[in-house]
């Protein structure tokens, strides 16, 4: 097996060498989106030799919409609404990372009851976001019911967060200083009944989709990424974990409250699609066991924000705070002059980083193995575009 | 909301629908009156019953619609019904129709969805008929540089040789469009025009999704085709003969098939699989892979045509299916001797025998494009080498199997002339 340094060097080559398609050419270029069912809002160049991949050129930047300019042009709270739109399904986590570092700028500190609520959030959010992947990774299989079911279970969580913070998908729910608002009445018989359903359910989804044997035919030994490779390109979140090295925010660099709960980083060594497609599902377990944890700790009454000057400002310095996103490390780095607008602010997102990995992936796989592939490496393409 | 023109009045709206019912009358009486007349006195009718059809029998039948009865029977037994009717296209298409209404609803129960709901109030039976509509309303965009006589000569073609497939399958004792005594081989030499017309396809549509979509159609049908002809060998074997009738007939004097060569009803199915490329064979449209492989440059109704063509090909493999291994139309007779109806009396037009035997070959066929459409909701795609290697590797072994299991049970005087187990 080619080494990623060498399959570098020979995929640059060939995309230099071969500039247009002639009659005669053996390759054969093909233009996976921005209008393809299988890609998503991103384009990537795949010339095929039969029925092999042997070169892949990603082209992101379809959907940039400048939120880290437009972040200078905001004060620190307006910036909330429109930091969340990279990733809808999973805005508190993105959320929840600015909140971190706006909170270390201005100086505050966050009741603890907040902070369970937040944690919540997060982990609600985190499901949204897992069981959506999930469903496109079975559309990408050609599995409709495993579109179907996801999406369906998916309310479950919605609902749950529409009770929370009044909206089904863009919350804006976490704010520097804890959440906007306190759990309505209820809210936690509710949530654990349904969790518990959910858990169920993922015993299901176990049965019909992962032990499947058609399932395992695609996925298993296709796209393998090394320990060493995964460390060398720097991918992220699930990706990594499935490569054989149990990284996880949470655990490694716990914030909020995350260092009093009782959980394991879920991990797998073999690398593969499959891999890279079961590890959300035992972070799906997990989550529901922290969401369970959650739920039994928090304190039952007491503030959830603490008090805020109307346009919060902090010393001028610089702060970087990460969470562990849906697709990794999710991180803030915000330069402050000291005026209540930020000077800068950059986000690194797990789904750019993860994408670096696709080339890598690609060449010297099948052309049916693309989707099961690009769609593995937990991308969002709108998130890496920002 | 409803929304209705500001100036609208109900009366108008009576008043024109009388004004339309005034002029149809009109038209009726001075155009289409003589033209009916003009056209009975010249063509020569052949005899109904003891009576010759006259325009005066003819305006009799106006008033007493039980007079038609005799010539429905009559033309019941032309050439012309069984190629547009009974056991052709229309009984073909209605089935096709209810398969993909069938689908619909199955697929969504199976997803925990609900499935057309609106169109026709009632469970949204007339999807369908909405999509129909919206097909042939819709603009049928050809590729620039495409081959344009290929490329609308082939969705014509596909129905065609779909509808070919249905004139050779018995639905009940006599109800057969062409009886022939190659009826089995005629099955798959029809059978080999798919993969040509999909190659064809492809290549005139001057794209490259279709292309690769054409040579996986190509490599998928014939991987396949091999194993699905020696599957039916055995068949062949067991009942000693290539007309369809016969295998159903030599089902009738023993038990169905399946019981004896259950490896190759399987084979067939999955063979069948493939040939229809239905989930987990979908690889020649797979959409995630290459857009809808084949299919991508189609648009309108050239797309509805090829659809049209699939589904109609599903109820020919089905049917096939319930031919060659579920006994044709073997069943308990439930229909009674003889029926009258009140007013008009379609007794004479009611055979017991073909309505019993239509009824369970209908209902085998259901079950058995149920069972081609189950591997949708439980299965993903696979992937084209795994798919061959199923192909030339395995399937073809296992049909060689229940062939010499076939040819154990003849030889062993068990089926066959004169065998333990014929009655």
């Amino acid at each position: 097996m080619a080494s990623l340094e060498d399959k570098f060097e020979e995929s640059k080559k060939l995309g230099l060498q071969i500039v247009r398609e002639s009659e005669d050419d053996r390759l054969m270029t093909l233009s996976i989106g921005p209008q393809h069912p299988g890609s998503g809002h991103f384009r990537f160049t795949i010339k095929v030799d039969g029925d092999y991949i042997v070169y892949c050129d990603p082209d992101p930047g379809y959907v940039h919409r400048g939120e880290e300019k437009m972040c200078e042009y905001r004060n620190f709270i307006q910036n909330i609404p429109h930091l969340e739109r990279p990733v809808i399904h999973d805005s508190t986590n993105i959320t929840y990372s600015y909140s971190l570092a706006v909170e270390e700028i201005v100086g505050i500190e966050v009741p603890r009851r907040g902070q369970y609520i937040r944690a919540l959030a997060s982990e609600l959010n985190r499901q949204v976001y897992t069981l959506y992947w999930l469903a496109i990774y079975g559309i990408f299989l050609g599995h409709s019911t495993m579109f179907m079911w996801p999406t369906g279970d998916r309310e479950l969580f919605i609902d749950l967060l529409e009770a929370l913070t009044g909206a089904r998908v863009t919350h804006a729910y976490n704010i520097p200083g804890g959440v906007r608002n306190d759990m309505p009445e209820g809210f936690k018989d509710r949530a654990i009944r349904q969790v518990r359903y959910f858990e169920k359910r993922l015993k299901e989804y176990e049965d019909i989709f992962y032990n499947m044997p058609l399932f395992r035919q695609r996925t298993e030994q296709v796209g393998v990424l090394t320990k060493e490779d995964a460390v060398k390109l720097g991918v992220t979140g699930s990706v990594v974990r499935a490569s054989g090295i149990p990284y996880d925010i949470r655990k490694a660099e716990p914030y909020d409250i995350y260092n009093e709960l009782d959980f394991k980083v879920q991990y797998m060594k073999t690398g593969d699609s499959f891999a890279r497609s079961y590890v959300p599902f035992l972070d799906m377990k997990e989550s529901c066991h922290i969401i369970e944890q959650l739920l039994d700790k928090m304190p039952q009454s007491g503030e959830v924000r603490a008090k805020l000057q109307p346009n919060p400002k902090g010393p001028a310095g610089e702060v970087y705070r990460r969470v562990e996103s849906g697709r990794g490390a999710l991180g803030f780095h915000i330069v402050s002059d000291g005026t209540p607008k930020p000077y800068r602010v950059k986000m690194s997102v797990g789904s750019f980083r993860n994408m670096l990995a696709l080339p890598f992936l690609l060449v010297g796989q099948r052309l049916a193995d693309m989707p099961a592939i690009y769609w593995s490496l937990n991308y969002w393409p709108v998130e890496a575009d920002r | 909301m409803a929304t209705y023109p500001q100036n609208y009045r109900f009366g108008e709206f009576i008043g024109s629908i009388l004004w339309l019912v005034f002029w149809i009358l009109i038209i009726v009486t001075l155009v289409g009156l003589p033209l009916i007349f003009i056209v009975l006195f010249y063509v020569p009718l052949p005899p109904i019953g003891d009576q010759v059809l006259t325009p005066y029998l003819f305006l009799t039948m106006v008033v007493d619609p039980s007079r038609t009865i005799p010539i429905i029977q009559q033309q019941m037994t032309t050439d012309l019904f069984r190629v547009a009717m009974f056991p052709g296209f229309t009984y073909a298409a209605l089935i096709a129709a209810a398969t993909i209404f069938i689908e619909r609803k199955f697929l969504a129960k199976m997803q925990l969805r609900v499935g057309p709901l609106y169109a026709g109030k009632i469970e949204g039976i007339f999807q369908l008929l909405a999509d129909g509509l919206k097909l042939i309303a819709k603009e049928i965009i050809v590729p620039s540089g495409a081959d344009k006589p290929i490329f609308w000569a082939a969705p014509i073609a596909f129905v065609a040789v779909s509808a070919a497939v249905v004139t050779l399958i018995p639905v009940a004792p006599g109800w057969v469009v062409a009886d022939t005594d190659v009826g089995l081989l005629a099955v798959f030499a029809i059978l080999g025009f798919f993969p040509l017309i999909a190659l064809l396809f492809s290549w005139a549509s001057n794209s490259k999704y279709p292309f690769i979509g054409g040579l996986r159609a190509l490599h998928q049908m014939i991987a396949f085709e091999i194993p699905f002809i020696l599957s039916a060998l055995s068949v062949v074997i067991l009942s000693g003969t290539l007309n369809l009738t016969g295998v159903v007939e030599a089902q009738l004097q023993s038990y169905w098939f399946i019981f004896f060569v259950p490896i190759s009803a399987f084979v067939f199915y999955i063979s069948s699989l493939a040939e229809l490329e239905r989930i987990p064979f979908d690889l020649p449209e797979a959409e995630s892979e290459i857009v809808a492989g084949w299919l991508t440059e189609t648009s309108g109704m050239i797309y509805g045509l090829l659809q049209l063509g699939s589904y109609i090909k599903t109820y020919a493999l089905a049917a096939l299916f319930v031919v060659f291994f579920l006994g044709g139309w073997a069943g308990p007779q439930i229909f009674p001797p003889e029926f009258q109806t009140p007013l008009i009396n379609v007794g004479p037009l009611y055979d017991p025998v073909a309505a019993n035997a239509t009824f369970w070959f209908t209902l085998k066929t259901f079950g058995m494009i149920m069972l081609f459409l189950l591997p949708r909701g439980i299965s993903p795609r696979i992937r084209i080498d795994i798919l061959l290697h199923t192909g030339w590797y395995k399937l073809i072994v296992l049909s060689f199997i229940n062939m010499f299991v076939a040819l154990a049970l003849i030889y062993g005087g068990i089926l066959g002339p004169g065998g333990l187990l014929v009655r």
